[in-house]
Protein backbone atom coordinates (compact mmCIF):
# COMPACT_ATOMS: atom_id res chain seq x y z
CA UNK A 1 0.00 0.00 0.00
CA UNK A 2 3.18 2.30 0.92
CA UNK A 3 4.58 1.85 -2.30
CA UNK A 4 1.17 2.49 -4.41
CA UNK A 5 0.88 5.64 -1.86
CA UNK A 6 4.29 6.69 -2.95
CA UNK A 7 3.81 6.14 -6.31
CA UNK A 8 0.90 8.21 -6.51
CA UNK A 9 2.09 11.23 -4.61
CA UNK A 10 5.23 11.22 -6.70
CA UNK A 11 3.32 10.93 -9.81
CA UNK A 12 1.10 13.69 -8.57
CA UNK A 13 4.40 15.91 -7.86
CA UNK A 14 5.82 15.46 -11.35
CA UNK A 15 2.43 16.21 -12.57
CA UNK A 16 1.97 19.25 -10.98
CA UNK A 17 6.14 20.21 -11.66
CA UNK A 18 5.14 19.85 -15.34
CA UNK A 19 2.35 22.17 -15.22
CA UNK A 20 4.53 24.41 -13.90
CA UNK A 21 7.23 24.23 -16.50
CA UNK A 22 4.45 24.30 -19.01
CA UNK A 23 2.72 27.67 -17.39
CA UNK A 24 6.55 29.27 -17.04
CA UNK A 25 6.81 28.49 -20.98
CA UNK A 26 3.67 29.96 -22.08
CA UNK A 27 4.57 33.50 -19.85
CA UNK A 28 7.82 32.95 -21.61
CA UNK A 29 6.66 33.19 -24.82
CA UNK A 30 4.30 35.85 -24.22
CA UNK A 31 6.82 38.05 -22.89
CA UNK A 32 9.18 37.27 -25.17
CA UNK A 33 6.73 38.05 -28.08
CA UNK A 34 5.67 40.94 -26.14
CA UNK A 35 9.69 41.70 -26.03
CA UNK A 36 9.84 41.28 -29.90
CA UNK A 37 7.25 43.39 -30.89
CA UNK A 38 8.84 45.64 -28.57
CA UNK A 39 12.29 45.74 -29.89
CA UNK A 40 10.34 45.42 -33.74
CA UNK A 41 8.59 48.50 -32.32
CA UNK A 42 11.92 50.67 -31.57
CA UNK A 43 13.31 49.94 -34.62
CA UNK A 44 10.67 51.51 -36.25
CA UNK A 45 11.16 54.33 -33.37
CA UNK A 46 7.67 53.89 -31.36
CA UNK A 47 7.28 52.23 -28.46
CA UNK A 48 4.07 49.96 -27.35
CA UNK A 49 1.55 52.33 -26.56
CA UNK A 50 -1.35 50.46 -25.11
CA UNK A 51 -2.23 50.21 -21.79
CA UNK A 52 -2.77 46.55 -21.64
CA UNK A 53 0.19 44.09 -23.07
CA UNK A 54 -0.58 42.61 -26.52
CA UNK A 55 -1.47 39.22 -25.32
CA UNK A 56 -3.71 40.26 -22.89
CA UNK A 57 -5.57 41.87 -25.91
CA UNK A 58 -6.04 39.04 -27.44
CA UNK A 59 -7.43 36.79 -24.39
CA UNK A 60 -9.45 39.01 -22.48
CA UNK A 61 -11.08 40.69 -25.95
CA UNK A 62 -14.46 38.76 -26.00
CA UNK A 63 -15.32 40.09 -22.52
CA UNK A 64 -14.12 43.90 -22.42
CA UNK A 65 -16.31 44.48 -25.40
CA UNK A 66 -18.74 43.80 -23.50
CA UNK A 67 -21.06 47.29 -23.30
CA UNK A 68 -19.68 48.81 -19.76
CA UNK A 69 -17.08 46.06 -19.24
CA UNK A 70 -14.50 47.53 -20.93
CA UNK A 71 -10.91 48.51 -21.24
CA UNK A 72 -11.26 50.32 -17.60
CA UNK A 73 -12.94 47.65 -16.52
CA UNK A 74 -10.18 45.13 -17.64
CA UNK A 75 -7.61 47.56 -16.02
CA UNK A 76 -9.50 47.51 -12.88
CA UNK A 77 -9.55 43.58 -12.83
CA UNK A 78 -5.96 43.03 -13.55
CA UNK A 79 -5.05 45.48 -10.62
CA UNK A 80 -7.12 43.85 -8.37
CA UNK A 81 -6.23 41.28 -5.70
CA UNK A 82 -8.82 38.61 -4.64
CA UNK A 83 -8.85 35.79 -1.99
CA UNK A 84 -10.81 32.89 -2.15
CA UNK A 85 -11.24 31.10 1.37
CA UNK A 86 -11.91 27.30 0.29
CA UNK A 87 -10.69 25.38 -2.76
CA UNK A 88 -13.67 23.09 -2.91
CA UNK A 89 -16.84 23.02 -4.73
CA UNK A 90 -17.46 26.80 -4.52
CA UNK A 91 -13.64 27.90 -4.78
CA UNK A 92 -12.77 25.25 -7.93
CA UNK A 93 -15.11 27.19 -10.22
CA UNK A 94 -14.97 30.77 -8.73
CA UNK A 95 -11.22 30.42 -9.19
CA UNK A 96 -11.31 29.21 -12.70
CA UNK A 97 -13.48 32.03 -13.90
CA UNK A 98 -11.11 34.79 -11.79
CA UNK A 99 -8.19 33.33 -13.42
CA UNK A 100 -9.77 33.42 -17.00
CA UNK A 101 -11.07 36.77 -16.55
CA UNK A 102 -7.65 37.78 -15.82
CA UNK A 103 -7.31 39.29 -11.84
CA UNK A 104 -4.27 40.20 -11.07
CA UNK A 105 -3.51 38.10 -8.13
CA UNK A 106 -5.40 35.35 -6.81
CA UNK A 107 -5.09 33.90 -3.55
CA UNK A 108 -6.15 30.40 -2.36
CA UNK A 109 -6.66 29.45 1.24
CA UNK A 110 -7.32 25.39 1.90
CA UNK A 111 -5.75 23.30 4.54
CA UNK A 112 -7.43 20.11 2.48
CA UNK A 113 -5.62 17.79 0.61
CA UNK A 114 -7.75 16.56 -2.32
CA UNK A 115 -9.91 12.98 -1.64
CA UNK A 116 -11.29 11.53 -4.78
CA UNK A 117 -15.32 12.07 -3.50
CA UNK A 118 -14.62 15.93 -4.26
CA UNK A 119 -13.73 15.37 -8.21
CA UNK A 120 -17.46 15.19 -8.72
CA UNK A 121 -17.76 18.86 -8.40
CA UNK A 122 -14.72 20.76 -7.45
CA UNK A 123 -13.54 21.13 -11.01
CA UNK A 124 -9.92 21.79 -10.49
CA UNK A 125 -8.73 19.38 -9.05
CA UNK A 126 -8.02 15.71 -10.91
CA UNK A 127 -7.78 12.19 -9.81
CA UNK A 128 -4.14 12.57 -10.98
CA UNK A 129 -4.02 15.55 -8.06
CA UNK A 130 -5.50 13.33 -5.00
CA UNK A 131 -3.30 13.33 -1.87
CA UNK A 132 -2.04 16.80 -3.03
CA UNK A 133 -3.16 19.72 -0.89
CA UNK A 134 -5.78 21.48 -2.52
CA UNK A 135 -4.10 25.12 -3.21
CA UNK A 136 -1.47 23.34 -4.97
CA UNK A 137 -3.66 20.93 -7.18
CA UNK A 138 -5.62 24.36 -7.83
CA UNK A 139 -2.81 26.39 -8.60
CA UNK A 140 -1.75 23.81 -11.01
CA UNK A 141 -5.19 23.89 -12.68
CA UNK A 142 -5.48 28.03 -13.04
CA UNK A 143 -1.69 28.34 -14.13
CA UNK A 144 -2.64 25.81 -16.95
CA UNK A 145 -5.69 28.31 -17.72
CA UNK A 146 -3.61 31.04 -17.32
CA UNK A 147 -0.82 31.32 -16.46
CA UNK A 148 0.02 34.96 -16.70
CA UNK A 149 -1.21 35.94 -13.59
CA UNK A 150 0.05 35.85 -10.15
CA UNK A 151 -1.48 32.98 -7.60
CA UNK A 152 -1.03 32.69 -4.12
CA UNK A 153 -1.33 29.26 -2.45
CA UNK A 154 -2.13 29.37 1.57
CA UNK A 155 -2.13 25.97 2.69
CA UNK A 156 -3.02 26.60 5.64
CA UNK A 157 -6.58 26.66 7.24
CA UNK A 158 -7.63 30.55 7.59
CA UNK A 159 -7.60 31.07 11.57
CA UNK A 160 -8.38 34.15 14.17
CA UNK A 161 -4.34 34.20 14.24
CA UNK A 162 -3.19 34.10 10.58
CA UNK A 163 -6.79 35.42 8.85
CA UNK A 164 -4.77 39.11 9.39
CA UNK A 165 -1.89 38.66 7.42
CA UNK A 166 -3.68 36.54 4.92
CA UNK A 167 -6.65 38.95 3.96
CA UNK A 168 -4.59 42.26 4.18
CA UNK A 169 -2.70 41.34 0.89
CA UNK A 170 -6.30 41.17 -0.95
CA UNK A 171 -8.92 43.53 -1.94
CA UNK A 172 -12.23 41.54 -2.43
CA UNK A 173 -12.58 38.32 -0.35
CA UNK A 174 -15.12 35.03 -1.87
CA UNK A 175 -15.96 32.81 1.27
CA UNK A 176 -16.20 29.16 -0.37
CA UNK A 177 -15.76 27.67 3.06
CA UNK A 178 -18.23 25.30 4.60
CA UNK A 179 -18.83 25.76 8.17
CA UNK A 180 -20.34 28.51 9.92
CA UNK A 181 -17.22 29.09 12.22
CA UNK A 182 -15.27 30.39 9.02
CA UNK A 183 -18.17 31.79 7.73
CA UNK A 184 -18.16 34.33 10.42
CA UNK A 185 -14.64 34.53 11.15
CA UNK A 186 -13.78 35.41 7.27
CA UNK A 187 -17.16 38.15 7.75
CA UNK A 188 -15.17 39.54 11.29
CA UNK A 189 -11.71 39.92 9.58
CA UNK A 190 -12.99 41.77 6.05
CA UNK A 191 -15.33 43.97 8.61
CA UNK A 192 -12.13 45.16 10.35
CA UNK A 193 -9.97 45.10 7.39
CA UNK A 194 -12.56 46.35 5.07
CA UNK A 195 -13.33 44.60 2.30
CA UNK A 196 -15.93 43.90 0.84
CA UNK A 197 -16.98 39.94 0.71
CA UNK A 198 -18.47 37.71 -1.62
CA UNK A 199 -20.04 35.09 0.36
CA UNK A 200 -22.02 31.78 -1.05
CA UNK A 201 -23.28 28.15 0.30
CA UNK A 202 -24.88 25.22 -0.95
CA UNK A 203 -26.36 22.07 0.00
CA UNK A 204 -27.90 19.30 -1.54
CA UNK A 205 -29.80 21.02 -4.43
CA UNK A 206 -29.72 24.59 -2.54
CA UNK A 207 -27.69 27.34 -2.61
CA UNK A 208 -27.85 31.13 -1.38
CA UNK A 209 -25.56 33.46 -2.50
CA UNK A 210 -25.57 37.44 -0.65
CA UNK A 211 -23.10 40.60 -1.11
CA UNK A 212 -21.64 41.57 2.30
CA UNK A 213 -19.91 44.67 3.95
CA UNK A 214 -20.09 46.39 0.64
CA UNK A 215 -19.16 49.05 0.19
CA UNK A 216 -17.22 48.35 3.63
CA UNK A 217 -18.92 50.22 6.30
CA UNK A 218 -21.74 51.05 4.35
CA UNK A 219 -23.41 47.23 3.51
CA UNK A 220 -24.12 44.63 5.91
CA UNK A 221 -22.45 41.72 7.75
CA UNK A 222 -22.70 38.10 8.07
CA UNK A 223 -23.77 39.12 11.54
CA UNK A 224 -26.40 41.39 10.50
CA UNK A 225 -27.65 39.19 8.68
CA UNK A 226 -26.90 36.39 11.17
CA UNK A 227 -26.66 36.98 14.43
CA UNK A 228 -26.99 33.79 16.06
CA UNK A 229 -25.11 30.74 14.98
CA UNK A 230 -27.55 27.75 13.83
CA UNK A 231 -27.71 25.35 16.92
CA UNK A 232 -24.93 23.12 16.00
CA UNK A 233 -27.07 19.96 15.38
CA UNK A 234 -28.75 21.67 12.33
CA UNK A 235 -25.55 21.91 10.65
CA UNK A 236 -24.85 18.88 8.03
CA UNK A 237 -22.05 18.99 6.22
CA UNK A 238 -21.74 18.08 1.95
CA UNK A 239 -20.04 14.67 2.85
CA UNK A 240 -22.96 13.58 5.31
CA UNK A 241 -25.82 15.23 3.64
CA UNK A 242 -24.32 15.09 -0.04
CA UNK A 243 -24.20 17.95 -3.03
CA UNK A 244 -25.30 17.88 -6.48
CA UNK A 245 -22.21 18.81 -8.36
CA UNK A 246 -23.62 21.89 -10.86
CA UNK A 247 -25.70 23.34 -7.39
CA UNK A 248 -22.74 24.39 -5.67
CA UNK A 249 -20.94 25.50 -9.18
CA UNK A 250 -23.47 27.45 -10.12
CA UNK A 251 -23.06 29.38 -7.04
CA UNK A 252 -19.25 29.28 -7.35
CA UNK A 253 -19.92 30.63 -10.75
CA UNK A 254 -21.87 33.34 -9.30
CA UNK A 255 -19.26 34.19 -6.96
CA UNK A 256 -17.08 34.68 -9.54
CA UNK A 257 -19.64 37.12 -11.80
CA UNK A 258 -20.16 39.38 -8.37
CA UNK A 259 -16.51 39.76 -8.25
CA UNK A 260 -15.85 40.67 -11.56
CA UNK A 261 -19.08 43.11 -11.48
CA UNK A 262 -18.00 44.55 -8.18
CA UNK A 263 -14.38 45.17 -9.71
CA UNK A 264 -15.43 46.44 -13.21
CA UNK A 265 -17.59 49.11 -11.02
CA UNK A 266 -14.67 49.96 -8.91
CA UNK A 267 -16.60 49.13 -5.43
CA UNK A 268 -13.32 48.20 -3.92
CA UNK A 269 -11.56 51.65 -4.44
CA UNK A 270 -14.81 53.39 -3.82
CA UNK A 271 -14.73 52.92 0.11
CA UNK A 272 -17.22 55.72 1.59
CA UNK A 273 -18.52 57.26 -1.41
CA UNK A 274 -22.15 55.82 -2.82
CA UNK A 275 -20.70 53.64 -5.84
CA UNK A 276 -24.21 53.07 -7.68
CA UNK A 277 -27.43 53.97 -8.31
CA UNK A 278 -28.83 51.45 -6.16
CA UNK A 279 -31.38 51.23 -3.30
CA UNK A 280 -30.45 52.80 -0.16
CA UNK A 281 -31.63 53.65 3.22
CA UNK A 282 -33.05 57.16 4.39
CA UNK A 283 -29.53 57.01 6.75
CA UNK A 284 -26.98 55.99 3.56
CA UNK A 285 -27.17 52.63 4.44
CA UNK A 286 -27.30 49.91 1.86
CA UNK A 287 -29.68 47.07 1.34
CA UNK A 288 -28.96 44.09 0.08
CA UNK A 289 -30.82 41.24 -1.93
CA UNK A 290 -29.98 38.01 -0.93
CA UNK A 291 -29.97 35.24 -4.24
CA UNK A 292 -31.73 32.08 -3.31
CA UNK A 293 -31.32 29.00 -5.83
CA UNK A 294 -33.16 26.09 -5.77
CA UNK A 295 -31.89 23.39 -8.06
CA UNK A 296 -35.03 21.48 -7.96
CA UNK A 297 -37.95 23.92 -7.47
CA UNK A 298 -40.27 25.28 -9.80
CA UNK A 299 -38.35 28.80 -9.48
CA UNK A 300 -34.53 27.80 -9.82
CA UNK A 301 -33.50 31.60 -8.80
CA UNK A 302 -35.32 34.33 -6.26
CA UNK A 303 -33.87 37.20 -5.31
CA UNK A 304 -34.86 38.28 -1.75
CA UNK A 305 -34.65 41.80 -0.37
CA UNK A 306 -32.43 41.96 3.30
CA UNK A 307 -31.55 43.98 5.95
CA UNK A 308 -29.23 46.42 6.40
CA UNK A 309 -26.33 46.90 8.76
CA UNK A 310 -27.50 46.03 12.12
CA UNK A 311 -27.46 48.98 14.69
CA UNK A 312 -24.96 47.53 17.28
CA UNK A 313 -23.91 44.54 15.55
CA UNK A 314 -21.01 42.82 17.33
CA UNK A 315 -18.99 42.84 14.32
CA UNK A 316 -19.21 46.63 12.59
CA UNK A 317 -20.80 48.31 15.00
CA UNK A 318 -18.25 51.20 13.90
CA UNK A 319 -18.28 52.63 17.61
CA UNK A 320 -16.35 51.50 20.89
CA UNK A 321 -18.25 48.34 21.27
CA UNK A 322 -17.44 46.40 18.33
CA UNK A 323 -14.45 43.95 18.00
CA UNK A 324 -11.23 44.41 17.30
CA UNK A 325 -8.64 42.89 15.21
CA UNK A 326 -6.64 42.50 18.76
CA UNK A 327 -9.63 41.15 19.99
CA UNK A 328 -9.81 38.57 16.89
CA UNK A 329 -6.49 37.30 17.22
CA UNK A 330 -6.33 37.04 20.89
CA UNK A 331 -9.02 35.85 22.16
CA UNK A 332 -12.54 35.04 19.41
CA UNK A 333 -13.26 31.54 19.71
CA UNK A 334 -15.20 30.34 17.06
CA UNK A 335 -15.72 27.01 17.37
CA UNK A 336 -17.06 27.40 20.95
CA UNK A 337 -19.54 30.34 19.61
CA UNK A 338 -20.87 27.98 17.15
CA UNK A 339 -20.59 25.38 19.73
CA UNK A 340 -19.65 21.51 19.17
CA UNK A 341 -22.79 18.95 18.35
CA UNK A 342 -22.44 16.74 21.21
CA UNK A 343 -22.87 12.80 20.70
CA UNK A 344 -26.72 12.17 21.77
CA UNK A 345 -26.61 10.30 25.19
CA UNK A 346 -29.81 8.46 25.29
CA UNK A 347 -29.78 4.99 26.47
CA UNK A 348 -28.06 3.60 29.50
CA UNK A 349 -24.56 1.09 28.30
CA UNK A 350 -26.37 -1.66 29.23
CA UNK A 351 -29.04 -0.77 26.35
CA UNK A 352 -26.31 -0.55 23.46
CA UNK A 353 -24.40 -3.80 22.04
CA UNK A 354 -21.15 -3.81 20.32
CA UNK A 355 -20.67 -4.25 16.55
CA UNK A 356 -18.57 -7.66 17.79
CA UNK A 357 -21.73 -8.50 19.78
CA UNK A 358 -24.47 -8.47 17.02
CA UNK A 359 -22.01 -9.84 14.76
CA UNK A 360 -21.95 -13.17 17.06
CA UNK A 361 -25.70 -12.58 17.55
CA UNK A 362 -25.91 -12.42 13.71
CA UNK A 363 -24.05 -15.78 13.60
CA UNK A 364 -26.50 -17.56 15.73
CA UNK A 365 -29.48 -17.36 13.23
CA UNK A 366 -31.81 -16.71 16.59
CA UNK A 367 -34.69 -14.69 15.75
CA UNK A 368 -34.18 -10.61 16.27
CA UNK A 369 -35.04 -7.87 14.04
CA UNK A 370 -31.97 -5.23 13.10
CA UNK A 371 -33.36 -1.78 12.05
CA UNK A 372 -31.21 1.10 9.88
CA UNK A 373 -32.60 4.13 10.67
CA UNK A 374 -30.31 5.92 8.04
CA UNK A 375 -32.12 7.38 5.06
CA UNK A 376 -33.18 5.22 1.99
CA UNK A 377 -29.89 6.28 0.18
CA UNK A 378 -27.44 5.82 2.36
CA UNK A 379 -28.89 2.35 2.98
CA UNK A 380 -29.59 1.29 -0.59
CA UNK A 381 -25.78 1.96 -1.06
CA UNK A 382 -24.58 -0.60 1.35
CA UNK A 383 -26.12 -2.41 4.58
CA UNK A 384 -25.63 -4.74 7.40
CA UNK A 385 -27.39 -8.28 5.80
CA UNK A 386 -30.62 -8.96 6.89
CA UNK A 387 -31.47 -5.31 8.18
CA UNK A 388 -34.63 -3.60 7.65
CA UNK A 389 -34.71 0.52 6.91
CA UNK A 390 -36.77 2.64 8.47
CA UNK A 391 -35.70 5.90 7.91
CA UNK A 392 -35.79 8.43 11.33
CA UNK A 393 -38.54 10.41 9.81
CA UNK A 394 -40.47 7.90 10.58
CA UNK A 395 -39.65 7.77 14.10
CA UNK A 396 -39.93 11.28 14.25
CA UNK A 397 -43.32 11.54 12.39
CA UNK A 398 -45.82 12.77 14.85
CA UNK A 399 -48.62 10.04 15.11
CA UNK A 400 -50.15 8.81 18.54
CA UNK A 401 -49.77 4.82 19.77
CA UNK A 402 -47.31 3.93 17.12
CA UNK A 403 -46.26 0.46 17.37
CA UNK A 404 -43.95 -2.23 15.37
CA UNK A 405 -46.54 -3.03 13.17
CA UNK A 406 -46.93 -0.18 11.23
CA UNK A 407 -42.98 0.01 11.30
CA UNK A 408 -41.89 -3.26 9.94
CA UNK A 409 -43.70 -5.50 7.42
CA UNK A 410 -44.86 -8.07 9.22
CA UNK A 411 -44.03 -6.83 12.46
CA UNK A 412 -46.90 -8.24 14.48
CA UNK A 413 -45.92 -11.70 13.28
CA UNK A 414 -42.60 -11.60 15.63
CA UNK A 415 -42.08 -13.33 19.15
CA UNK A 416 -43.10 -10.96 21.50
CA UNK A 417 -39.69 -12.06 23.06
CA UNK A 418 -37.28 -11.18 19.86
CA UNK A 419 -34.98 -8.68 20.48
CA UNK A 420 -34.85 -5.23 18.22
CA UNK A 421 -31.34 -4.05 17.33
CA UNK A 422 -31.18 0.05 15.84
CA UNK A 423 -28.06 0.79 13.70
CA UNK A 424 -27.98 4.38 12.09
CA UNK A 425 -24.38 5.90 11.03
CA UNK A 426 -22.75 6.57 13.40
CA UNK A 427 -24.85 5.89 16.58
CA UNK A 428 -27.20 8.93 16.87
CA UNK A 429 -30.29 8.25 15.37
CA UNK A 430 -30.06 5.03 16.77
CA UNK A 431 -30.44 6.15 20.16
CA UNK A 432 -33.53 8.48 19.10
CA UNK A 433 -35.32 5.52 17.42
CA UNK A 434 -34.61 2.75 20.08
CA UNK A 435 -35.91 5.57 22.99
CA UNK A 436 -38.80 6.03 20.21
CA UNK A 437 -39.39 2.13 20.67
CA UNK A 438 -39.53 1.93 24.38
CA UNK A 439 -41.66 4.84 24.74
CA UNK A 440 -44.32 3.31 22.43
CA UNK A 441 -43.59 -0.02 24.27
CA UNK A 442 -42.18 -1.97 22.20
CA UNK A 443 -40.26 -3.93 24.75
CA UNK A 444 -42.76 -5.02 26.66
CA UNK A 445 -41.93 -3.78 29.85
CA UNK A 446 -38.12 -5.48 29.59
CA UNK A 447 -39.62 -8.79 27.92
CA UNK A 448 -37.97 -7.83 24.79
CA UNK A 449 -34.44 -6.00 24.62
CA UNK A 450 -34.42 -2.91 22.47
CA UNK A 451 -31.13 -1.35 22.38
CA UNK A 452 -28.47 0.13 19.27
CA UNK A 453 -25.92 -0.96 17.79
CA UNK A 454 -22.67 1.10 19.68
CA UNK A 455 -20.90 3.45 16.78
CA UNK A 456 -23.48 2.13 14.52
CA UNK A 457 -22.21 1.92 10.07
CA UNK A 458 -18.79 3.35 10.57
CA UNK A 459 -18.03 1.04 13.94
CA UNK A 460 -18.81 -2.21 11.71
CA UNK A 461 -16.75 -1.06 8.77
CA UNK A 462 -13.97 -0.85 11.33
CA UNK A 463 -14.44 -3.90 13.43
CA UNK A 464 -16.31 -6.64 11.34
CA UNK A 465 -16.68 -5.70 7.72
CA UNK A 466 -13.91 -3.48 5.93
CA UNK A 467 -15.76 -4.22 2.43
CA UNK A 468 -18.25 -1.19 3.22
CA UNK A 469 -17.91 0.65 0.27
CA UNK A 470 -19.49 3.92 1.85
CA UNK A 471 -19.95 5.13 5.11
CA UNK B 1 -49.63 32.93 -5.42
CA UNK B 2 -52.30 32.83 -3.11
CA UNK B 3 -55.15 34.61 -4.51
CA UNK B 4 -55.68 37.73 -2.52
CA UNK B 5 -58.98 36.10 -0.99
CA UNK B 6 -61.12 38.70 0.58
CA UNK B 7 -61.18 38.29 4.52
CA UNK B 8 -64.81 39.01 4.56
CA UNK B 9 -65.05 35.66 6.63
CA UNK B 10 -62.61 36.46 9.18
CA UNK B 11 -60.32 34.65 7.51
CA UNK B 12 -56.85 34.84 5.69
CA UNK B 13 -55.42 32.66 3.31
CA UNK B 14 -51.74 32.72 3.67
CA UNK B 15 -49.10 30.64 0.82
CA UNK B 16 -46.59 29.33 3.08
CA UNK B 17 -43.01 27.66 1.61
CA UNK B 18 -40.08 25.74 3.19
CA UNK B 19 -36.71 25.58 1.41
CA UNK B 20 -33.39 24.50 2.62
CA UNK B 21 -34.29 21.36 4.08
CA UNK B 22 -37.41 22.86 6.26
CA UNK B 23 -39.87 20.97 4.10
CA UNK B 24 -38.53 17.92 5.87
CA UNK B 25 -40.59 18.70 9.03
CA UNK B 26 -43.71 19.52 6.70
CA UNK B 27 -44.31 16.22 5.15
CA UNK B 28 -41.51 17.11 2.39
CA UNK B 29 -43.94 19.28 1.20
CA UNK B 30 -42.43 22.90 -0.12
CA UNK B 31 -45.48 24.88 -0.81
CA UNK B 32 -48.62 24.73 2.02
CA UNK B 33 -52.14 27.05 0.92
CA UNK B 34 -53.52 27.72 4.43
CA UNK B 35 -56.17 28.97 5.90
CA UNK B 36 -55.89 31.57 9.35
CA UNK B 37 -57.93 33.24 11.20
CA UNK B 38 -57.68 37.14 10.94
CA UNK B 39 -57.84 37.46 14.34
CA UNK B 40 -56.10 35.96 17.36
CA UNK B 41 -58.18 34.66 20.49
CA UNK B 42 -57.55 37.93 22.21
CA UNK B 43 -59.23 39.63 18.94
CA UNK B 44 -56.14 40.91 17.60
CA UNK B 45 -55.11 40.67 14.31
CA UNK B 46 -52.84 37.17 13.54
CA UNK B 47 -49.22 38.20 13.27
CA UNK B 48 -46.31 36.18 12.05
CA UNK B 49 -45.77 34.91 15.95
CA UNK B 50 -49.69 33.07 15.38
CA UNK B 51 -48.37 31.73 12.45
CA UNK B 52 -45.14 30.02 13.30
CA UNK B 53 -47.72 29.05 16.19
CA UNK B 54 -50.21 27.42 13.93
CA UNK B 55 -47.60 25.79 12.00
CA UNK B 56 -46.65 23.82 15.25
CA UNK B 57 -49.53 22.45 16.24
CA UNK B 58 -51.56 22.05 13.19
CA UNK B 59 -48.43 21.73 9.97
CA UNK B 60 -46.03 19.81 11.12
CA UNK B 61 -45.97 16.27 10.80
CA UNK B 62 -42.43 15.89 12.92
CA UNK B 63 -41.40 15.75 16.45
CA UNK B 64 -39.07 17.21 16.30
CA UNK B 65 -39.92 20.73 17.27
CA UNK B 66 -36.61 22.00 17.80
CA UNK B 67 -35.38 21.92 14.59
CA UNK B 68 -37.92 25.00 13.75
CA UNK B 69 -38.55 26.78 17.08
CA UNK B 70 -36.41 26.83 20.50
CA UNK B 71 -37.53 28.80 23.60
CA UNK B 72 -40.99 29.55 21.69
CA UNK B 73 -39.34 31.63 18.98
CA UNK B 74 -37.93 30.40 15.73
CA UNK B 75 -34.27 28.88 16.16
CA UNK B 76 -31.69 30.73 15.12
CA UNK B 77 -30.26 29.98 11.10
CA UNK B 78 -33.70 29.99 9.67
CA UNK B 79 -34.60 33.49 7.79
CA UNK B 80 -38.19 34.17 7.51
CA UNK B 81 -39.34 36.77 4.27
CA UNK B 82 -42.53 37.76 4.12
CA UNK B 83 -43.17 38.79 0.00
CA UNK B 84 -39.64 38.35 -0.73
CA UNK B 85 -38.37 40.71 2.04
CA UNK B 86 -36.40 39.73 5.16
CA UNK B 87 -38.91 39.70 8.51
CA UNK B 88 -36.91 42.03 10.13
CA UNK B 89 -38.15 44.32 7.35
CA UNK B 90 -41.38 43.89 8.16
CA UNK B 91 -41.52 43.83 11.79
CA UNK B 92 -40.40 40.02 12.30
CA UNK B 93 -43.09 38.39 14.34
CA UNK B 94 -45.09 41.09 15.12
CA UNK B 95 -46.04 41.50 11.15
CA UNK B 96 -49.90 41.33 10.72
CA UNK B 97 -50.53 38.88 8.12
CA UNK B 98 -52.65 40.08 5.21
CA UNK B 99 -54.87 37.58 3.11
CA UNK B 100 -52.41 36.58 -0.10
CA UNK B 101 -49.21 37.06 1.61
CA UNK B 102 -46.39 34.52 0.86
CA UNK B 103 -44.33 33.83 3.80
CA UNK B 104 -41.12 31.79 3.37
CA UNK B 105 -39.02 29.91 5.63
CA UNK B 106 -35.77 29.20 4.53
CA UNK B 107 -33.02 27.27 6.63
CA UNK B 108 -29.42 29.07 5.93
CA UNK B 109 -26.91 27.10 4.18
CA UNK B 110 -23.33 26.33 4.84
CA UNK B 111 -22.07 23.67 2.65
CA UNK B 112 -19.63 24.89 -0.02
Amino acid sequence: MDYIENLRREIAQREAELQDLRARLVKAEAEKSTAESDKDRSLNGEAWKWPLEEHEYERYSRQMIVPNFGLKGQLNIKNAKVLLVGAGGLGCPAAAYLAGAGVGTLGLVDGDAVEVSNLHRQVAHSTARVGMMKVDSAVAYLKGLNPTITYHAHATHLTPQNAEEIVSQYDVVLDCTDHPTSRYLISDICVLLSKPLISASAFQTSGQLIVLNNPPGRGPCYRCVFPKPPPPESVVGCGEGGIVGPVVGVMGVLQALEAIKLLVRGDHHHRLKSVDGTEEEEDGQKQVGMLLFSGMGDVPFRTVRMRGKRKGCFACAGDDSALTLAELKNSMDYVQFCGVNEPVKLLRPEERISVAEYERISREKRAHVLLDVREKEHFELCSIPGSVNVPISRFTARREGMGLDGLIPGGELLPPDAPIYVVCRVGNDSQIAAKKLKDWGVDRDGERFVGDVLGGLRAWKDGVDPSLPFI
Amino acid sequence: MASAAADDAGQLTLDVEFSGGLEMLFSDQRRHSLVLPAKDQDGKPSTIASLIHHLCEHVMKDTRKELFVLQDHLRPGILVLINDADWELEGEEEYELKSGDNILFVSTLHGG
